[in-house]
């Protein structure tokens, strides 16, 4: 069920940092129209509902007649609540939180504002966001569907305390793909500890490592499928070599097997964006603290795991546009709201103003005392982005099918992809 | 003082008033999908446009779902959970209902809430608490089956070949109770001078159950057989929950109604999605149709 919350009532000094938030609020105060009340409705998920419900008060003092009403639902049904809300145009929020797997998809469609056109000409703030993250959030046809407002850079977590009982180096384990699986091979003989929770999570990783532009992950710009390729025979094959070395725990991310697995020691390594270290050390596996590292990926790979956005949807009350626009301004563009997002809740900021903050500078306690922020920093500028294609969920499911085929009965390669292709073939023009 | 005339309904009216609230929920909830996703058979549409991006391509989504490889996959997958879970629950519920008829008099209602409870509990609940159970590591399933026969871990979620069977269990477990129930009802209007006559003619209890009690129980069964049918090609809650929403390794437990639901929501083709799902009401039809011809008393 979904959880609203409004905040608003008594009004505060006005601002005036920014000449746009004045120029705004002087609007506003010569306009008696505008004097009544607003409500600027946002729909949110955790914890991005927390993140705004925190910026609340800070808005409040630029804008005292706009009240927001955060709408907040579980991560899955918010999502399928904002595909309702586009295809049928009923209660649309100004703004939508989404994922940037969604942000992908509905771009594929006419819901979303183009943030390019005037009045918000997003792309005069472009060179203010994390390229990749703005990257994703543009369509084919360079539409701009959505500003972003955190990202996760791609990081290699690792237990240093099994690494070195396994006298493996950090150099080793992170030196090329091929050694990253030579040290689970030690790693897993001298402790038991498996390599990483599921071989899945290899190949996910190694399909993103030389995608050309104007490339997707599995379609080109045509719609011509890729998966029979070098890029993803390698990443098959080093799945297979993770299986047959029994180096994965076999277990999925957020699974009870997963979370255990951190806490009991088992899993020597992970791959995810830097926001899971903030997990393992709140309630993952607290317990585990001063054990972790964390590392840049292997062979100097550069990925991005997961990253928020925000919407203004085509059908959402029009006279609340420009409002709606104001507040995603607010809350990607804004340095102090970026870096209370990463303090509260590990929302590593879009906004690249917000990276030179002594903040990062500070070592984090859960992995060792180690200035990971600045690493993390170094991947978020040069993670890149990739075409999205409408048939990339499909696709996704295929490739993870025949994946588990040749892993768990020895399929051929070859084969596996050329099944995939065929399969793919059929759904690209859809 | 005159007390305000209470208000006054026309018997020729009542019966629609008293009628109006179902008949509301009924057009809002029940018809008006039933017609929108038979539009919606007819037409692509990317969903996140609005309702003006639809377009008409006649039998296209039909086409496309016969030649579906996975609409096939997941058609196999429910035709097998709906005979894996749907047999034996009248095959252990026909028996288990006797036994209970016979054997139970003063807790007979104890005992048929027992087995009852799994069919009012909470689907979530259920497939929370089974996934928990099938554990490879930590669950309480395979620990049992390493403690008495020693085996190896089984992977029951992961592997496709464990994953059908697991989910098989569940349904047995949580239907079986519901017609024993229907049995029950059934027993207890077989007249009682029908086995006293057989057992003046000799007739033992097998006799009794296999020339008496199971020609009784024929429409019953028919009812039981008619409501598994529909309800193992319409199986959804259970897979979808312990698969993770998705189906399960190599889609092994994804059913047509997970599938198409994944279709629309997942893959964004709803016009697709719409279009199996009429195809799985046809096959609903006649299986349902076919039921039918089995048990119809022959003339």
């Amino acid at each position: 069920m979904a959880r609203t919350k409004t905040i608003g009532g008594s009004g505060g000094r006005a601002a005036t940092r920014r000449p746009a938030a004045l120029a705004l609020v002087l609007g506003l105060c010569l306009s008696p129209a505008a004097q009544a009340q607003k409500v600027l409705t946002v729909a949110a998920f955790p914890s991005v509902d927390k993140i705004i419900e925190t910026a609340i008060p800070a808005w409040k003092k630029l804008h005292p007649t706009v009240d927001i009403k955060v709408v907040s639902r579980q991560f899955a049904d918010h999502h399928t609540a904002m595909t309702t809300a586009l295809s049928t145009s009923f209660y649309l929020p100004d703004v939508m939180a989404l994922e940037v797997g969604y942000v992908g998809r509905f771009a594929q469609g006419g819901g979303l504002e183009d943030l390019s056109r005037e009045p918000y000409a997003i792309r005069r703030y472009e060179a203010q966001y994390v390229p990749y993250a703005f990257q994703q959030a543009t369509s084919r046809g360079g539409l701009v569907v959505a500003a972003p407002t955190d990202i996760g850079p791609g990081t290699l977590l690792y237990r240093a305390d099994i690494l070195a009982r396994a006298k493996v180096s950090e150099a080793e384990l992170t030196g090329s793909w091929d050694s990253y699986v030579d040290a689970g091979i030690r790693i897993k003989a001298a402790t038991g500890a498996y390599l990483l929770p599921h071989a899945r999570e290899m190949k996910d990783i190694l399909i993103r490592i030389g995608v050309q532009p104007g490339e997707g992950l599995y379609f080109d710009k045509d719609s011509r499928v890729l998966v029979n390729s070098p890029r993803f025979v390698r990443a098959f094959e080093l799945a297979r070599k993770i299986r047959q070395n029994k180096l994965d725990a076999r277990v999925s991310a957020w699974s009870n097997e997963w979370s255990e697995g951190f806490k009991r020691g088992t899993l020597a390594t992970q791959m995810s964006g830097a926001w899971l270290a903030g997990h393992l050390g709140n309630w993952l596996a607290p317990a585990t603290k001063g054990l972790w590292r964390a590392a840049q990926l292997p062979e100097g790979a550069w990925a991005a795991y997961g990253g928020t956005f925000f919407a203004i949807p085509r059908g959402a009350p029009a006279a609340h546009k420009v409002l709606a626009w104001e507040f995603i301004r607010f809350m990607t563009l804004d340095r102090e709201r970026q870096l209370a997002a990463f303090k509260s809740q590990d929302a590593f900021p879009a906004l690249l103003a917000a990276h030179d903050d002594p903040f990062f500078e500070q070592p984090l306690e859960f992995l060792g005392g180690q200035n990971a922020r600045l690493m993390w920093r170094v991947a978020a500028r040069r993670a890149t982005a990739v075409d999205v294609h409408k048939q990339d969920s499909f696709a996704s499911e295929v490739i993870d099918t025949e994946l588990d085929k040749v892993l768990d009965r020895g399929k051929d390669i070859k084969l596996a992809l050329h099944d995939a292709e065929r399969l793919l073939a059929k759904r690209a023009k859809r | 003082m005159k007390l305000p005339r209470a208000p006054h309904l026309s018997p020729a009216w009542t019966p629609y008033v008293l009628l109006l609230p179902f008949v509301a929920l009924f057009a809002i909830f029940g018809l008006f999908p039933l017609v929108f996703s038979l539009y919606l058979a007819f037409q692509t549409w990317e969903p996140t446009s609005g309702l003006a991006a639809m377009q008409f391509v006649g039998l296209d989504n039909f086409a496309f779902s016969l030649q579906d490889e996975w609409f096939w996959k997941s058609l196999g997958n429910t035709a097998w959970l709906a005979v894996a879970s749907g047999v034996p629950q009248h095959l252990v519920a026909i028996p288990l209902a006797v036994f209970i008829h016979n054997a139970f008099v003063r807790s007979r209602n104890a005992v048929v809430g027992a087995y009852f409870l799994p069919y009012i509990t909470s689907t979530v609940a259920i497939a929370i608490m089974f996934s928990s159970l099938f554990s490879t590591d930590f669950g309480l399933v395979n620990t049992g089956l390493q403690a008495v026969f020693g085996t190896e871990p089984i992977d029951w979620l992961g592997q496709p070949e464990n994953i059908k069977p697991a989910i098989a269990m569940i349904v047995f477990w949580r239907y079986v109770g519901f017609n024993v129930v229907l049995y029950l009802a059934a027993l207890q209007t077989i007249p009682r001078d029908l086995y006293e006559a057989a057992t003046m003619d000799g007739a033992g209890r097998l006799q009794q159950f296999f020339f008496i009690t199971l020609p009784s129980l024929k429409p019953m069964i028919f009812f039981g057989v008619t409501l598994s049918v529909i309800g193992g090609l319409q199986l959804f809650e259970e897979p979808f929950i312990l698969t993770g929403g998705r189906g399960g390794s190599d889609q092994a437990g994804m059913t047509t109604a997970i599938y198409l639901y994944r279709m629309a929501f997942d893959f964004n083709d709803f016009g697709a999605a719409s279009a199996m799902s009429w195809l799985l009401f046809f096959v609903v039809v006649v299986l349902t149709w076919l039921t039918n011809r089995a048990f119809k008393p022959r003339t």
